[in-house]
């Protein structure tokens, strides 16, 4: 797999999530990823990011084209040093929350891509990788 | 008084018509590269009533230390000069330009006043600049204050614009709603929303989604929020405006509305309402030619 432009951003405000649904959308609009597409990736970056922030204490984003043979498509990596996750299987089960929300966002943004691969550590951080064929 | 002081407004005193027309011209000259309009009366004006002040100042004795109740009214005048270019759009260094063009026609008037004495030239030129780079600082401090105010006042302008709850028949609301649904502004909405429900006694309020770029989790659940708000205030809500793309977005993130009412279009909304409050909507045959 080649990687073709890349590019990444922090988040460490809610502003940011913003820019970074922002930079999804001008990427993925510039990959030619139908309506449907982006905004199917613009959602499930709205939800990593803001776990992110919410829980990892904030990161950075890796935004990356990538090709393979003749498929283009759209990488993101979302990084922190955060606590970390116990049990994974819990935190992709759909409502299974530890604040507040809707416990919907790792298993909601699991469905909304093609590639979803996670890695938690406790005490030391989380990496969650998407992708999206065009 | 130290000599260097007084140096300084003797010349102010003696030389003040020359450096008000040098001084006006130079400014005249700027405001024509900035594009600003100003009345030449009124720069005149200005220019003038400064420099009057300025060389009551200094006459007052000391010029290392502008905070002082002697320098009050070159302050205030200066402060509402470049308050009102900040608030007219000029830039930090054109509105200091009022300042700093005194320069030439001042070190002018020094120069003709202590050309023989190298000393006296040297000392009383560097003591008008300190001064006038001071001033010039000022303007710039107060000129930023009053761009920031500006800003401030158009984003909760924004807030509020973007939020905006119409009444569009007897009992039934409607709320477009605008822009990224963040924190601050899903608080405003909600809070204006269950006001205008009170104040009006509606039992239907339509909040249209049509201007929202993504609904995610976080902005599923202020809209879910907001709807049992509202039903404690005893109104139903009818959520419009769910682009194609957001409704197959949201069913894959698995995200239940409930029993919210969704409707395509903000049109399609209004004709539930409609009926739900006793009313039908018909088109009415007219006579108009060709009908
Ligand atoms: N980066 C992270 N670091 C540590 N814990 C995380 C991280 N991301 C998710 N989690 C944990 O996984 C749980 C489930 O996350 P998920 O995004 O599915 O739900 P949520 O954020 O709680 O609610 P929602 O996303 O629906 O608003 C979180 O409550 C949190 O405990
Ligand atoms: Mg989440």
């Amino acid at each position: 797999m080649d990687v073709t432009k890349n590019d990444s951003m922090e988040i460490r405000l809610s502003d940011h999530v913003v820019l970074v649904r922002q930079a999804v959308r001008k990427w993925a609009t510039d990959l030619g990823f139908s309506l449907v597409d982006q905004t199917k990736m613009i959602t499930a970056a709205s939800e990593l990011a803001r776990n992110t922030l919410d829980y990892g204490g904030g990161g950075t984003v890796r935004l990356e084209l990538v090709k393979q043979g003749p498929r283009n498509g759209l990488r993101l990596t979302f990084e922190d040093q955060g606590p970390g996750i116990p049990d994974l299987e819990k935190a992709l089960t759909d409502g299974y929350t530890t604040g507040r929300g809707m416990g919907m966002g790792l298993s909601g943004s699991k469905r909304l891509v093609n590639e979803f691969e996670i890695v938690s550590r406790v005490g030391e951080g989380t990496r969650v990788t998407i992708t999206r064929w065009k | 008084m130290s000599d260097n002081v007084k140096g300084l407004s003797v010349v102010l005193t003696n030389y003040e018509a020359e450096i008000l027309s040098d001084w006006i011209k130079e400014q005249s000259a700027a405001l024509r590269r900035a594009g600003g309009a100003m009345k030449d009366t009124e720069l005149r004006d200005q220019c003038a009533e400064f420099l009057r002040l300025l060389r009551t100042a200094a006459q007052g004795g000391q010029v290392e230390n502008l905070d002082g109740p002697k320098w009050n009214d070159v302050r205030e005048m200066l402060g509402n000069i470049s308050r009102s270019r900040g608030l007219q759009g000029f830039s930090p260094s054109e509105t200091a330009s009022f300042v700093f063009s005194m320069k030439r026609p001042l070190f002018v008037q020094i120069r003709r006043e202590f050309g023989k004495d190298a000393e006296a030239l040297a000392d009383t030129t560097w003591l008008a600049t300190e001064l006038l780079d001071k001033l010039g600082l000022y303007t710039t401090e107060v000129h930023q204050k009053a761009r920031e105010e500006v800003i401030l006042r158009q984003q909760q302008e924004m807030l509020e614009l973007s939020t905006p709850v119409v009444k569009i028949w007897d009992g039934i609301l409607a709320l477009p709603m605008i822009g990224t649904l963040d924190s601050t502004r899903t608080q405003v909405v909600m809070e204006s929303l269950l006001q205008r429900i009170v104040d009006t006694g509606s039992g239907i309020a339509i909040i249209d989604i049509t201007g929202v770029p993504t609904v995610d989790t976080l902005t599923a659940q202020h809209l879910l929020k907001t709807v049992t708000a509202a039903r404690l205030m005893g109104a139903e809500c009818i959520i419009s405006g769910i682009r194609p793309q957001i409704a197959q977005t949201i069913v894959h993130l698995g995200v239940d509305l409930g029993d919210v009412t969704t409707k395509a279009t903000l049109a399609d909304a209004l004709v539930v309402a409609l009926e739900r409050t006793g009313r039908a909507v018909k088109r009415v045959q007219t006579a108009s030619k060709g009908a």
